[in-house]
C-alpha cells in the first residue's frame, strides 16, 4: 500500500475524486450527485489554490463510482473538472469530463412557452454553442440559456 | 440545385443560396398568383393548415397559394375546431393530419411547435408563426418585396421601427438583412430596444447596426422604413404609451418629397395614418400580395 504524498485530508480507499472543479461550483456538484445522502462519506474544499487553473473546488466521495450521466451533468457546470476513479488508494482510472456538442434531456427549458414545456411527450435538447462560459441554444424555441440559468436547476 | 431544406421552420436555417431561390421562383409565380395564368404543378396534393392561433392573412395567403398552383388545403383554423380542445397531444395531432396530406402548415401559440413536429413527421412543416418566435415566410415576403422594388437587396440601408424588442418578425428580417449585408437602423423607444443577443451576433457578422429613439434622426438617409406596431401591454402607464405611439407614428407630412418606402407586417392599426396609403411610398398592401408568389414558391420547392 502507498500513500499518496501531500494530501490535506484522509485519503481514501475506494471512490471518486472530482478535481479541478470552477471555483465555488462545489456544491452544485454535491446537488447532481444527490449528496449529502445521510450516509456517505464527502470530503468538499472549495476554493482551493491550482497552478493550472489558479484556483478550483475538489469534490471527494468514497465508495462510489460515478454515472456516465452524472459526469454529463458535471461538464455543464464544471466543464474542466476531472474524474478520479480510487481503488486500493491507487488513482485507478483518471478522466476529464466533456461537455457534447448536444445536451438531451437533462435540462428543462428556462422559456415556460416553449413547446417542451407543454405536457407533449418530448425529451429537452439543447446545443451547446459556446463553451467558456456555457451557453446553450434550445433546439425547439432557439432560446440561449446561460450559465445561471443552468446552475439554478441543480 | 437550390434548395435543399426540407421543412420551412426558423430563417436561421437557410442559406442565401436557399433564400435567393426562392425569391427567383416567387418573381416566375406571379403571373399565376395574379390570375393571368394557371398552373396544375401541384394539382392532386392536398396542404394540411394547423392553425391553432387565429391569422387571416398569413392562412389565407397560403390556402391561394396551394389552390393556385392546383392542389387543396384541409384542416382547422383555430383550436376549438382541432382535437387539442379534447386533451390530444400536438405529438398525435399532427402525425394525423400527416396521414391525409403532403405537407402541413402549422401556426401555434407555443415557441418550437413547428420544429417539434417537424422532427416526428415525414412530410414537409412549414411555420406559420410559433408563439413569439419565428415567422419565416413573412420574412421571405418582406425580402421579395425589396427585392421586387429595388432589384438589389444588397446595399440598401433599412430601418426597422417600433416594438424591436418582442416583434418577432424583426428579429428574423435583421437576421436575413444582414445576410445581404445591408446597412441596419433600429429606431424604437428605449424601454423596446433590439435585444442585445441579436446586435451582437449583427456586429460579428461585420454588418454596420445603430440604434436610435427618433425617426427624425434616419429618414432623410434611408431606403425601407419597415414599421411594426407597438402594443399597449408593453406599457403599465397609458399616459406613457400613448406619448410614445404617437413618436413613432408615420404620416404623408413626413414622407413629403422623400424618396423612402413604407413596408409593414399588417394588421397597422394607427402606427401609419391612413394618409399615406394612397401616397407612392406606401408599399404595405402590395407586400402582402407578395406572401401569394413567396408561399407559392416554398410549396413547390418542398412538395415533392
Ligand atoms: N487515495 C486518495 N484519497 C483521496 N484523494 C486522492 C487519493 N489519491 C489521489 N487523490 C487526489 O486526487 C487528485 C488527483 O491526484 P494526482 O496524484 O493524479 O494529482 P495530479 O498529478 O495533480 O493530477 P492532475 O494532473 O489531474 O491534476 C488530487 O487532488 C489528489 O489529492
Ligand atoms: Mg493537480
Ligand atoms: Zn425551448
Amino acid at each position: 500500500m502507498r500513500k499518496p504524498k501531500e494530501l490535506k485530508v484522509k485519503p481514501i480507499k475506494n471512490g471518486t475524486v472530482i478535481d479541478h472543479i470552477t471555483s465555488n461550483k462545489a456544491l452544485h456538484v454535491l446537488k447532481i450527485l444527490g449528496l449529502p445522502d445521510g450516509k456517505s462519506r464527502v470530503t468538499v474544499a472549495i476554493n482551493m489554490e491550482s497552478s493550472r487553473y489558479g484556483s478550483k473546488d475538489i469534490v471527494k466521495v468514497e465508495n462510489r463510482e460515478l454515472e456516465s450521466n452524472e459526469v454529463d451533468q458535471i461538464a455543464l457546470i464544471a466543464p474542466k473538472a476531472t474524474i478520479n476513479i480510487i481503488r486500493d488508494y491507487e488513482i485507478v482510472e483518471k478522466w476529464k469530463v466533456h461537455l457534447l456538442d448536444e445536451v438531451h434531456g437533462i435540462l428543462k427549458c428556462p422559456n415556460p412557452n416553449c413547446i417542451t414545456n407543454k405536457r407533449e411527450p418530448v425529451e429537452t435538447r439543447f446545443y451547446v454553442i459556446n463553451r467558456e462560459p456555457v451557453i446553450l441554444r434550445c433546439h425547439f424555441c432557439e432560446r440561449l440559456m446561460g450559465e445561471d440559468e443552468i446552475e439554478s436547476q441543480f | 440545385m437550390g434548395f435543399q431544406l426540407e421543412n420551412v421552420i426558423s430563417i436561421k436555417d437557410f442559406t442565401k443560396k436557399d433564400i435567393k431561390f426562392i425569391l427567383k421562383e416567387a418573381e416566375k409565380m406571379e403571373p399565376i398568383a395574379r390570375s393571368q395564368k394557371t398552373s396544375k404543378i401541384l394539382s392532386g396534393k392536398i396542404l394540411g393548415m394547423m392553425f391553432y392561433e387565429p391569422s387571416t392573412r398569413t392562412r389565407l395567403s397560403f390556402e391561394a397559394s396551394m389552390k393556385r398552383l392546383g392542389g387543396s388545403v384541409i384542416g382547422f383554423s383555430e383550436v376549438a375546431e382541432s382535437s387539442a380542445t379534447k386533451g390530444e397531444t400536438l405529438a398525435d395531432a399532427a402525425r394525423v393530419v400527416a396521414c391525409y396530406a403532403d405537407a402541413i402548415v402549422i401556426r401555434h401559440n407555443a415557441e418550437g411547435a413547428a420544429r417539434y413536429i417537424s422532427d416526428i413527421i415525414d412530410i414537409p412543416v412549414i411555420n406559420a408563426g410559433d408563439g413569439a418566435g419565428q415567422h419565416p415566410t413573412q420574412t421571405l415576403l418582406d425580402l421579395y418585396t425589396m427585392k421586387r422594388i429595388f432589384e438589389n437587396i444588397e446595399g440598401l440601408k433599412v430601418a426597422l421601427i417600433g416594438d424591436l424588442k418582442y416583434g418577432r418578425t424583426v428579429h428574423s428580417l435583421a437576421y436575413a438583412l444582414a445576410m445581404f449585408n445591408v446597412d441596419m437602423v433600429f429606431v424604437s423607444p428605449k424601454e423596446l430596444k433590439m435585444p442585445r443577443d441579436i446586435i451582437h451576433d449583427l456586429k460579428e457578422q461585420r454588418i454596420s447596426v445603430h440604434e436610435t429613439t427618433k425617426i427624425s434622426d434616419v429618414i432623410d438617409d434611408i431606403d425601407v422604413l419597415y414599421v411594426t406596431r407597438i402594443q399597449k401591454e408593453r406599457f403599465p402607464d397609458p399616459e406613457e404609451y400613448s406619448k410614445i405611439k404617437g413618436a413613432y407614428r408615420i404620416d404623408a407630412k413626413m414622407l413629403n418629397g422623400r424618396d423612402v418606402i413604407v413596408m409593414h407586417p399588417l394588421p397597422r392599426v394607427d402606427e401609419i395614418s391612413v394618409n399615406v396609403d394612397a401616397l407612392p411610398q406606401c408599399k404595405y398592401f402590395q407586400q402582402a400580395f407578395y406572401g401569394v408568389p413567396v408561399r407559392m414558391a416554398l410549396l413547390k420547392a418542398l412538395i415533392k
